[in-house]
């Protein structure tokens, strides 16, 4: 798009200019300091290697990948199938349905966070509690997954968790059917203009995305100041 | 010899089909005639294109892919994908192959910055609102990309096989085995009569423990799959940019 005024003169200050060299310029310092710093990188810093590999011989703690460190730490809160699949197969259909259940059209091209209060919000806090709980899991989990601080020495054992309490399943799964149901019927109230902007398909998947991210916060706290285990547990599942 | 002597001779004119006087048409022609710039338009915006707008992390992600490919190649002649010869391979790449530490180096530091990088690049589009219509279908895309990469890297950190690599992905392929319905470890698993010998972790693993089979499914997956079907959601990711109406602009 040119901006002509009205005699069909470009106007001083275009607001589209050349890729070559305007961006391409860009791009190659950004490739060359790059470069440079990988290259510094890895002259100064090796890839760790350490002994073979050997299954007789556990690795205790076994850390995951660094990236994958925060969903292992969720599983000191949560049973496997809820922390290594269900939470990250979420976390996938969650972000994909972001541009779909996002109803506002304001803020597209600019960083404005004024018109888009919510949703910033909503999503910063995922996003820093994905790498808060990456680095518990990488800087202060020891043997047995235990809680060790940055200068205490793993060698010194650490008792393992006092008894943890389940709450009773009828307790429990009130506590959940509120949870949602409250968390969703309570907020359309307080948010009556965006629910009738999004209909109710999406403002309840959208809230019950949001309340499930803040549930694994809360099942945090419910574990480390109430030791509480599951909230529901039956032979076949837990939770 | 003057350099004109040479930019004259039917060879160069066979290359490089435009002249290089600055003229508008000269810049115009230096995108559309070189297959990999054109896949920028002629003109962008003059602020769409501002270091602090995109921070050039999308660019900067593709530059760590291009990176992790020369790099991994160059690995590739000197690894053998199994248990016998893994572990051996990369110790002798590190201690008799010329630069070879250097390379492994900048193979798993780039790896590292490529999540970074994808994972910041999200955050940048989410802050401007970029996934907004018409760019809905390119948020999925890019998120399909993220998962690829974290996948890539996942499946390279078992290649040294030394003992870090084989207990983060003893852990990991735990998960597997924890599939509602498909895991022998999960909720429902009596469901289909699922075992350890058919269930996920086992369709990950080829087996029913990390060994030699998860060896080759990982280097495999790690450098032939993963990398196709990258290059594949990138192309898309980047015709649809265009397609989609260039980088996003306040309306
Ligand atoms: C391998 C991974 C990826 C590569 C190589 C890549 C590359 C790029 C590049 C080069 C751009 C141009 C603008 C810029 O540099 O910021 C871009 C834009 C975009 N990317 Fe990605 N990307 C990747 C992953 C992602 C992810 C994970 C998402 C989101 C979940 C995403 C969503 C988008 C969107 C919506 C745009 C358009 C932005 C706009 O118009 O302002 N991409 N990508």
């Amino acid at each position: 798009m040119k901006t002509e005024n009205q005699n069909n003169t470009l106007q001083p200050e275009e607001k589209e200019i050349f890729t070559v060299p305007n961006l391409v310029s860009i791009e190659f310092i950004a490739m060359i300091v790059a470069m440079i710093i990988l290259t510094i990188w890895s002259v100064s810093l090796d890839a760790p290697l350490k002994a073979i590999a050997d299954p007789n011989w556990t690795e205790n703690p076994a850390k995951a990948p660094w990236y994958f460190v925060g969903l292992q730490e969720v599983l000191v809160y949560f049973d496997p199938w809820i922390a290594g699949v269900s939470i990250p197969i979420l976390i996938i259909v969650g972000l994909a349905l972001i541009p779909y259940l996002d109803p506002n059209p304001k803020g597209v091209g600019e960083y404005n966070f004024r018109d888009r209060k919510l949703v910033i919000t909503v999503f910063l806090t995922g996003y820093f509690l994905w790498f808060l709980l990456i680095v518990i899991g990488q800087y202060f989990r020891g043997p047995n997954w235990q809680f060790y601080w940055i200068w205490e020495d793993w060698a010194v054992h650490k008792e393992a968790d006092q008894a943890l309490v389940s709450i009773p399943n009828l307790f429990g799964s009130l506590i959940l059917v509120a949870y949602f149901g409250l968390g969703t019927f309570i907020s359309k109230i307080k948010f009556k203009a965006l629910y009738e902007k999004m209909g109710t398909l999406k403002y309840v998947t959208s809230s019950v995305f949001t309340l499930m991210m803040i549930g694994i916060l809360l099942k945090i706290v419910l574990r480390i100041f109430f030791h509480v285990k599951y909230i529901i547990s039956t032979p076949y599942f837990s939770i | 010899m003057k350099l004109t002597q040479i930019t004259e001779t039917p060879v160069w004119k066979s290359i490089f089909r435009h002249k290089f006087e600055d003229t508008p048409r000269n810049r115009s022609l230096a995108v559309t005639s070189n297959v990999f710039l054109h896949l920028h338009p002629i003109k962008v915006d003059r602020d769409a294109i501002k270091f602090r707008f995109t921070f050039c992390l999308g660019g900067l992600s593709l530059f760590m892919f291009i990176v992790e490919t020369i790099t991994g190649v160059l690995l590739m002649l000197y690894y053998r994908p199994v248990p016998e010869y893994a572990y051996l391979d990369i110790k002798l790449l590190e201690h008799t192959v010329l630069f070879g530490m250097f390379l492994r180096n900048m193979h798993r530091w780039a790896a590292h910055a490529m999540v970074i990088l994808v994972m910041l690049h999200m955050l940048r589009v989410f802050l401007t609102g970029s996934y907004k219509p018409p760019r809905e279908f390119n948020w999925v895309v890019g998120v399909m990309l993220l998962v690829i990469t974290l996948l890539l890297s996942f499946t390279g950190y078992l290649l040294p096989w030394d003992q870090i690599a084989f207990w983060a992905i003893t852990v990991g392929s735990k998960m597997a085995a924890a599939t509602p319905f498909l895991g022998v470890d999960g909720p429902f698993h009596e469901f289909f009569h699922i075992t350890d010998m058919n269930d996920m972790k086992y369709l990950l693993l080829g087996d029913s423990d990390v060994g030699g089979n998860a060896l080759l499914r990982f280097y495999v997956l790690h450098c032939v799959i993963l990398p196709l079907a990258s290059v594949l959601l990138i192309f898309v990711h980047f015709w649809r940019i265009r397609k989609d109406g260039g980088i996003s602009r306040p309306l």
